[in-house]
């Protein structure tokens, strides 16, 4: 072991060691730089050291005077190289982070936006206020036999309800083959397929001969309700519209009855919905179809009518999202731009 | 149905100052859905004048026009009494009252009249003709008020003279309710929606008796077991001048419910048509052979018809004939040969109710939509026939001289409608409503019922134009319609516990959340198809499902494929500036199989269950509709932004796409090097779960993807939805995790360049066993160091045992068996 030299004892000797040492550490500029300070100032073969070293000889009765002396030299050396250390550390991580700063309003998006289509996610939400009430989800084809989509809602053969539907018809003809024109074939073949008592709702695709424009599309969405069961009435038919209505629209939404026809309804009703922010004026918004399932619908599907009776009701989507996000072309709702998907986004 | 408010104040008390909205308000609350307001859209001053002097001016352009002076107004008028105003027509004479519209007024149009400098005058108004004030379609001259018969006085407001002030309301009537395609239906509507007095205008004049024309039907085939006429009331009116005007007010009613003028009997019968709901025809009376016989057509038998067309008779058609053949199709046009003319004086008035289906099906059949067979296609008060028959023939007298002979028909055989058994409390059991005994027979005897008590409840009897109401529900519906629809309480109903969402249904939401939050877009494309469409994923010639009435012809196929509509909407995209795109289609595609024959002959008739059989068939007739999950990716997958470069989409992306679909599915998919022919050669995937295959990913082909206008770099993927969830079914079983240290190692494998390196990890990963966790491919090289047509393919390798810490010995043993398992089957060597 390397032992320092001896250094006579004195007052200035201490002296000028601490204010050398001192201000070695206050010319430190870096870290290495007060290393090196600390090795000539604090090290083994530095003023102070070889001061405390010459402690060894010095007579007894000096020995606790001198002692503090040296001591409390060394001590303030050491708080100072400390406090020194601490402020460049704290200086040196500034620096480095300041030179890791990124412009976070400037940081390029992970990929593309994508989004879920909203007469998707409004079919799914329109379902889930029946679900969460117990009823099913049911679905059907969309192609078509006549049977399912007209025959057994009771439109008979001949009548002009039939023509009010302009459907399309699929090759060969007299094979009775049709895309759908409503959702309400999947009443009957739940009926046929599900037993009772029955309440679903059927989200789906259905067709009709219009051109596209704004307000018309030859291919479109509906959801449809069935509800067969012991003592339903009409009062349960508003019920479950209105819950639905308030469900969507908030509590204060209010719907209106009208009287209609429909085939496989009687009586029959058209469903209207109270806007009240509707561009140009608050108004009813017409909504949908419902009504009291006919019998000889439930007969169709082998079911007594003297038993079980029950409601059926149908909202339009694409009519549904125009009135709820003013969407105010349906041509936006079937071209695919991706402008129209993305402002709703994933959110469901 | 277009309802003039001045007709129909004229059968219902309407309030002084009930305007359109108001009577649309009455009528949507009884279900009379509310469609437009149909009015003149002209505007005043326009007045009678009278032409007191003209000069003939004839111009460079060829044309001679006149300088009319023309009296607007009476001398004390502050007005000026007399104007210059240049017309064009020459059918008029000084002395003949004529319409002026005057600076400031407004014809319809709009054309706003002003005066205004031509051919040298100042013209101070214009001479208008019938067509121009909205009064038909004469356009050969101005309009003569003397033509009229009208000598009003000069400056009299012409607006109020030939009714042009009035409004129509217009109503969608439904198919149930064919009455009210009349302002007799309407107006008892009215009167059943507020309280207002209703005149039966059935009822409003005394039926005269008429008899010896001999009328037959005789109906050897009727249709679904009806006759096709059960009423059959002629009336003769004798000496009439067909040629009179018809009065302005007619012309106006006519026009506002949207039936243009023709001639003085022709609008006649119009008029009445829409005033009583009843079709009239007229014969000239000398042009008919004998009586009439009503029949079915004999097969090749022909008829032309009013509109000069010659059609070829069907045996369901029903026709009137006389003598000389058929001169008629029932209910639906009249025949030329016995059309009244401009020589007629006697005219033989056919006031008939034909079976609606009968009616409807020859409608179709000769694709003659017109407003008599819109009326008895929805069914017709039988008992209306007479009443209408005799107003007829009353307004002819009025209006175009002549008189009513005693000659005349009244074949009346029509069926009293069936009594309804109305149990007490079904209309409160059906609608939900406590209405009160009185609530429930008033209202049936407003609509017009006859109503008797019969144990504990009614026999009610509908009116005669109510075929609708043919069971208590449609009666029910009648009391809650008159009540009000307002009075049904809201009550939700308590359904048994559900089971939920299918999987199906979470599988399809989970994979469109889980597309859309990587960047996907969603698209709902028509399922309509080229045949160019079709060939693009499934070849030529590929079975498909085709519409026979498709709104464009050349896209008539039902979709094999998601695939090419998303070509389609890529190209949209693009056309509109957005270039980079990852879209998705998640629906059904409609795959018939080659060879079947769709459909079935004939469907169950009549309101019964089919039976199993013939159920099986019904759902047999349909082809496999399932569903899938398609994407495409062009442009950039990553667009360009500070500190980062643009990253192109490709196959990486759709392959992404699908695992995150297997993924929603519950399935993991393996991808095996691919082959279609739409798709590059060299980047193209199949997609497989165990051995089924499920679907492909791949680039279109670049000419393919420059053919349909969009960049060289377009990838798809198709996957079959149906088969994955089916794949899916079943719980996973969670492995258990061990918590004992990993040991990791590399492992590069030398094989020739043609070896997938999926299949190579997949060696390595079967031959390691069980203490493999996981091995992923990390680089291929290819270069110095490796001989030519071989690459370097590394793995990283995380090994890991269930029950205690592995040593390395042990992780490089189960590699050396992966290694061995690679070299068997691709010759692989450790990478020196």
């Amino acid at each position: 072991m390397l032992v320092p030299d001896s250094l006579p004892i004195t007052d200035d000797a201490v002296a000028s060691a601490v204010d050398a040492a001192l201000a070695a550490i206050d010319a430190a500029g870096d870290t290495a730089a007060l290393k090196a300070a600390r090795s000539a100032h604090a090290g083994e073969q530095s003023a102070l050291a070889r001061l405390n070293a010459s402690l060894r000889d010095v007579p007894a009765e000096q020995k606790a005077a001198l002692g503090k002396l040296v001591g409390q030299a060394r001590g303030r050396v050491q708080q100072a190289f400390a406090a020194r250390e601490e402020a460049l550390a704290a200086d040196e991580e500034a620096r480095a982070l300041a030179a890791e700063a990124i412009d976070v309003t400037a940081v390029a998006p992970l990929g593309l936006a994508g989004g879920r289509h909203p007469l998707t996610t409004l079919m799914e939400q329109m379902s889930d206020i029946f679900v969460a009430m117990g009823w099913e989800v049911a679905e059907g084809p969309e192609l078509e036999n006549e049977w399912f989509n007209f025959d057994a809602l009771n439109f008979d053969p001949d009548h002009p309800a039939r023509a009010m539907q302009d459907t399309f018809f699929v090759e060969p003809e007299d094979a009775h083959l049709l895309m759908r024109t409503h959702t309400s074939p999947v009443q009957v073949r739940a009926l046929l397929e599900r037993g009772l008592p029955l309440y679903v709702v059927a989200p789906g695709r259905v067709f009709r001969t219009d051109e596209l424009d704004a307000t018309h599309t030859p291919v479109f969405h509906q959801i449809e309700g069935i509800a067969i069961d012991k003592g339903l009435t009409m009062a349960h038919l508003r019920g479950t519209l209105e819950h639905m209505a308030r469900t969507m629209f908030g509590e204060g939404a209010r719907i209106r009855l009208r009287p209609s026809y429909f085939p496989f309804t009687e009586p029959s009703a058209e469903l209207d919905v109270w806007h009240p922010t509707f561009r140009g004026g608050a108004r009813w918004i017409e909504w949908g179809g419902c009504g009291m399932v006919n019998p000889n619908v439930l007969r169709a599907a082998g079911v007594d009518p003297e038993v079980y009776q029950g409601f059926a009701f149908g909202m339009g989507i694409e009519r549904t999202l125009m009135f709820r996000n003013e969407v105010h072309d349906m041509r936006d709702m079937v071209e695919g731009d991706v402008r129209f998907t993305q402002q709703f986004g994933v959110s469901a | 149905m277009r309802v003039p408010l001045s007709w129909l104040r004229e059968w219902v008390e309407l309030p002084e100052r009930a305007d359109a909205d108001h009577v649309h308000a009455a009528l949507v609350k009884v279900g009379l859905e509310e469609e437009a307001i149909h009015g003149s859209s002209l505007t005043g001053p326009i007045v009678v004048g009278e032409v007191l002097e003209y000069v003939d001016e004839p111009q460079s352009n060829g044309k001679t026009i006149r300088w009319c002076q023309v009296r607007t107004g009476p001398s004390d008028s502050g007005e000026p009494e007399v104007r210059g105003i240049v017309c064009g027509a020459h059918n008029f004479h000084v002395g003949d009252k004529v319409v002026v519209a005057l600076p400031g007024s407004v014809l319809p149009g709009p054309f706003p009249i002003s005066a205004r400098k031509t051919y040298g005058h100042v013209s101070d108004g214009m001479i208008a003709s019938a067509r121009e004030l909205g009064l038909g379609d004469e356009h050969d001259g101005i309009l003569r008020l003397v033509t009229l018969g009208l000598d009003p006085e000069v400056g009299t407001d012409a607006i109020a003279l030939l009714g042009l002030d009035d409004v129509a309301v217009e109503v969608n009537v439904t198919p149930d309710r064919g009455y009210t395609l009349s302002i007799r239906g309407i107006a008892r509507e009215y009167s059943h929606a507020t309280g207002a007095a209703f005149r039966d205008p059935a009822k409003a004049r005394e039926v005269g008796e008429a008899d010896g024309f001999s009328v037959e039907v005789r109906d050897d085939a009727p249709i679904r077991g009806r006759r096709g006429c059960d009423v059959f009331v002629t009336r003769v009116v004798r000496g009439l001048d067909p040629t009179r005007p018809t009065p302005p007010w007619m012309i106006a009613r006519l026009g506002l419910a949207g039936i243009r003028s023709i001639s003085l009997p022709v609008d006649i019968t119009n008029y009445v048509m829409l005033e009583l709901g009843q079709p009239i025809h007229a014969y000239d009376l000398s042009r008919l052979s004998g009586g009439i016989v009503v029949r079915r057509a004999v097969a090749g038998e022909t008829l032309t018809t009013l509109d000069d067309q010659s059609r070829t008779l069907d045996p369901e058609d029903l026709l009137i004939t006389d003598e000389s053949g058929p001169i008629g199709l029932a209910g639906v046009m009249g025949g030329a040969s016995t059309e009244v003319s401009d020589a007629t004086t006697d005219v033989l008035i056919e006031s008939a109710n034909f079976d609606p289906v009968s009616i409807s099906r020859t409608a179709r059949r000769h694709k003659l939509p017109s407003e008599a067979s819109k009326r008895f296609a929805r069914g017709v008060d039988p008992l209306v026939a007479a009443p209408a028959a005799q107003r007829v023939a009353e307004l002819l007298v009025e209006l175009a001289g002549g008189t009513i002979d005693t000659l005349g028909s009244e074949w009346i055989e029509a069926k009293r409608p069936e009594s309804i058994a109305l149990p007490e409390g079904y209309v409160d059991g059906l609608v939900g409503v406590d209405y009160s005994l009185d609530e429930v027979t008033d209202s049936l005897t407003a609509i017009g019922c006859q109503i008797r008590l019969e144990g504990e409840g009614w026999m009610v009897e509908p009116p005669s134009w109510r075929p609708d109401l043919i069971d208590a529900p449609s009666l029910a519906e009648e009391v809650a319609r008159i009540v009000g629809y307002d009075r049904i309480p809201a009550v939700l109903p308590v359904a048994p516990p559900g089971r939920g969402l299918t999987r199906t249904q979470r599988v399809r939401r989970a994979l469109g959340a889980s597309l859309a939050a990587a960047g996907f877009s969603e698209v709902l494309n028509y399922p309509f198809s080229t045949s160019a469409q079709v060939a693009l994923m499934d070849g030529d010639g590929a079975p498909t499902m085709r519409l026979a009435n498709a709104l464009d012809a050349e896209a008539a196929h039902l979709r094999r494929s998601l695939i090419p509509a998303l070509v389609a909407t890529a190209h949209r995209n693009r056309s509109r500036g957005l270039l980079d795109l990852a879209l998705f289609e998640v629906g059904r595609v409609f795959r018939p199989e080659a060879g079947v024959a769709y459909g079935v002959d004939a469907v169950p008739f009549g309101s019964a269950r089919p039976s199993d059989d013939v159920l099986a068939d019904l759902n047999a007739s349909i082809p496999p509709q399932p569903w899938r999950v398609a994407v495409l990716v062009t442009g950039d997958r990553r667009p360009r932004g500070i500190g980062q470069s643009a990253e192109p989409a490709g196959i990486a992306d759709a392959l992404g796409a699908a695992h995150l679909v297997a993924s929603a599915a519950g399935v993991a998919l393996e991808v095996r090097q691919g082959s279609h022919p739409t798709l590059h050669p060299g980047r193209t995937a199949e997609l497989f779960v165990g051995e089924q295959s499920v679907g492909f990913a791949g680039e279109l082909l670049p000419r393919i993807a420059v053919a349909h206008d969009l960049p060289r770099r377009v990838a798809v993927l198709e996957l079959d939805l149906d088969a994955l969830i089916a794949l899916g079914e079943g719980e996973l079983v969670a492995e258990s995790l061990s918590a004992y240290p990993a040991a990791t190692q590399d492992l590069s494998l030398v094989v020739p360049v043609e070896v997938p390196a999926g299949e190579l990890r997949q060696a390595v990963v079967e031959g390691a066993g069980e203490l493999l966790e996981s091995a992923t491919l990390v680089d291929d090289y290819r270069g110095e160091g490796v001989e030519a047509g071989t690459k370097s393919v590394t793995l990283a390798l995380r090994f890991r045992a269930a029950d205690r810490t592995l040593t390395q010995a042990e992780a490089t043993e189960a590699k050396m068996a992966g290694l061995a398992l690679a070299a068997e089957r691709f010759g692989a060597s450790l990478r020196a």
